[in-house]
């Protein structure tokens, strides 16, 4: 019997993580399918001229990746929490701060990475101009991130609540503002010829104080839903 | 697996009290496992054994009075199994997120036949039975090094044999200098002395 | 020092000393808003540009800038209860939130009737307007996630957590806001370029913020006496006071 090492530990838990998101395909699915229906509801509701579609394209596109960021986060502790698997993993020796960043990093690798993967074909969908292309993929790539770290927080703090599902937008959006703010002007400013580079630095800072900080209070936010 | 001498404490807990909804639970209660010991904890349902392994186990962090000094952190089994369905029971088992070491595969496999699961190692577990799941979980008493054990209702839905070769595994442990700390309803039938705490009504406070 | 922050973990002292803090504070605040109040809306000229309309600003400008300082009031207690796992502190930030979400709504609703002479519009997504409504819906996560918890104890650390994330995120959501609005500014209304205001003017309303920071205080002990009485219901020195109210 080997002593754990800690690196080792949590290579094993992102694995479990994604073996078990893999085993159910759909949870996988379910938010790309979100992207894609939601996406097709704007040309319906703004009309379908292709100058309307392009104007409202960054913002849309952003909004609809949050949202698709936010359904998913609801259940990232969910299932843990339930079959007891939280509790072991509170008591485990090994440090929860980085337990928290692997259930961010797991959440991220198969939603926010995926969406930003599948997005320039949406953005096509809508017009958006082909030279943004690279930079909503970029901006998506670094901001999904933000927003899973953010909706981890969220999902600590009312994993131990049966009904958490509208609480969770209420504590988690708010925190959203400045990904929002600062992804979509990338994409805004790729359309209209400004670098991209200064958004994605800012967005690339955002995520750095997001690893460092946001563990924390997902970890704290566990250790209290497991003690009510 | 062998541990330090019997007698060294492994978890203390000084003058707990517990309130819950306005009922005193339990009030000044003192305990000291040390290596080498048997403990069960009794009541009544509701007396508050769940929530005073929790506060042992250092789950429960506030809301209640008194002071808890754990020597290690317990390897504890509670309600809730800790078993993935999706997941076989190997790897239930490997990746477990206790995260006490990493297990050799054979290592592994031997345990679970222990626990009676031999043949069943790389089915998903939610084609298994609840006894059976409960089996995985109770596996990684025959892998862990920890010396601590807190174990809330083990034998629920174990069966005769099952529960039997449990309580042999405690005494093993208990001999290997270990310490178990248990809840059950069950008289346990061990051939070692079983130091005993009640909560609720009938505690001697 | 330490026995002082003993004392204020302690319920009956914290309950007493905040008495006769109120018995003097509440007086002195309501005196305070009374005279700014009439020297601002009674005493000082009419704007030469918004005329009198402008007089909204000795209730918006305090309910704004007190907002703001209650979310950290608010995490700060947050912190404390977090760190030194202080019972009275847990109630002082249980206090703050609908506090805070009053004084943001407010400040949002001055906001708008100021808007609507001034600029013919009841709402419009300035920077600041918009970085208030944000805190608006960051104090009422705190206030919803306090009342989704039935364990109050639970409910009380997580609100903590959540404030604490919250303060690290305003500055934050308040500079990419104002970032945001810059961006977009549209060129047919300017007012973030705030001239100079009066001194005739900006007297009365200092004297409304202070009388607002000790409203807010009033508000907050108030506030507090009353969890701290339900929380300690079953105590003795709550009966002791229940009795000897029913005598007098």
């Amino acid at each position: 019997m080997n002593a754990p090492g800690t690196a080792g530990f949590f290579l094993r838990l992102l694995r479990r993580q994604l073996v078990l998101a893999l085993r159910r395909p759909i949870e996988i699915i379910n938010p790309l399918l979100f992207f894609a229906i939601v996406m097709a509801l704007f040309p319906l509701g703004l009309g379908p001229a292709p100058d309307t579609l392009a104007a409202f394209a960054p913002g849309v596109l952003w909004i609809i990746a949050l949202l698709a960021c936010l359904l998913t986060s609801e259940s990232v502790f969910r299932g843990d929490f339930e079959d007891g698997s939280l509790e072991q993993l509170l008591l485990s020796p090994q440090p929860l701060y980085f337990s928290a960043l692997t259930y961010s990093t797991a959440h991220w690798l198969t939603t926010g990475l995926l969406l930003a993967l599948v997005s320039p074909v949406f953005a096509l969908m809508l017009n958006l101009p082909a030279s943004a292309i690279p930079a909503l993929a970029a901006s998506l790539f670094l901001g999904t991130g933000i927003l899973s770290l953010i909706g981890c927080i969220g999902a600590a703090l009312t994993v131990g609540l049966k009904r958490g599902g509208m609480l969770i937008s209420l504590l988690v959006l708010p925190l959203y503002v400045p990904v929002l703010i600062f992804g979509s002007a990338a994409v805004r400013g790729a359309v209209e010829g400004i670098p991209v580079a200064p958004y994605l630095a800012i967005l690339g800072a955002m995520l750095s104080l997001g690893i460092a900080l946001a563990p924390l209070a997902v970890a704290a936010g566990l250790r209290i839903s497991l003690d009510a | 697996m062998s541990f330090d001498a019997a007698g060294t404490p492994l978890l203390a807990a000084e003058n707990l009290s517990l309130t819950r909804g306005g009922r005193d639970l339990f009030s000044g209660l003192s305990l000291q496992v040390a290596r080498g010991q048997l403990w069960q904890v009794e009541g009544e349902n509701g007396a508050g054994k769940t929530s005073l392994l929790r506060i042992l186990a250092g789950l429960s962090r506030f809301g209640y009075e008194g002071a808890v000094t754990r020597a290690v952190n317990p390897l504890y089994l509670g309600h809730h199994s800790a078993v993935k369905a999706l997941l076989s029971p190997r790897e239930n088992i490997a990746w477990h997120p206790s995260g006490e070491a990493d297990y050799a595969q054979a290592d592994i496999d031997d345990a679970l036949a222990r626990v009676g699961l031999y043949g069943y190692e790389s089915l998903p577990c939610h084609s298994l039975s609840a006894g059976q799941q409960r089996r995985v979980n109770l596996a990684r008493l025959y892998l862990s090094n920890n010396p601590l054990w807190i174990l809330d209702e083990p034998f629920t839905a174990i069966d005769h044999a099952g529960v039997a070769a449990l309580q042999a595994r405690f005494v093993e442990h208990v001999a290997e200098g270990g310490a178990v700390l248990v809840t059950s309803h069950q008289v346990l039938e061990v051939d070692c002395e079983v130091h005993r705490v009640v909560v609720g009504a009938g505690a001697a406070a | 020092m330490w026995s002082f922050f003993h004392k204020l973990g302690s319920p009956p002292w914290l309950y007493a000393i905040s008495g006769s803090i109120l018995r003097w504070l509440l007086p002195i605040t309501l005196l305070a808003l009374f005279v700014g109040a009439a020297w601002g809306l009674l005493f000082t000229a009419p704007d030469f540009r918004q005329g009198n309309s402008y007089r909204i600003i000795y209730i918006h400008v305090p309910t704004s800038v007190v907002s703001l300082a209650a979310y950290y009031i608010m995490a700060i207690a947050g912190a404390i209860s977090l760190i030194w796992r202080m019972k009275m502190a847990d109630v002082a930030m249980r206090a703050t939130a609908p506090i805070g979400a009053a004084l943001t709504f407010t400040a949002l609703l001055t906001g708008g009737i100021w808007g609507e002479p001034t600029w013919g519009t009841w709402w419009v997504w300035d920077g600041r307007t918009t970085s208030m409504l944000v805190l608006l819906f960051l104090y009422l996560g705190v206030v919803a996630l306090y009342e989704a918890y039935d364990n109050k104890e639970a409910a009380s650390k997580a609100c903590a957590v959540l404030s604490l994330v919250g303060t690290v995120n305003i500055p934050i959501i308040y500079k990419s806001v104002d970032w945001w609005y810059s961006l977009h500014q549209p060129a047919s209304i300017k007012f973030t370029g705030e001239s100079a205001i009066d001194s005739s003017m900006l007297y009365p309303l200092l004297l409304m913020i202070c009388a607002f920071y000790a409203l807010f205080t009033c508000c907050l002990l108030m506030n507090m006496r009353a969890e701290i009485l339900q929380r300690e219901s079953r105590t003795g020195w709550v009966r002791k006071l229940v009795a000897s109210k029913g005598d007098s």
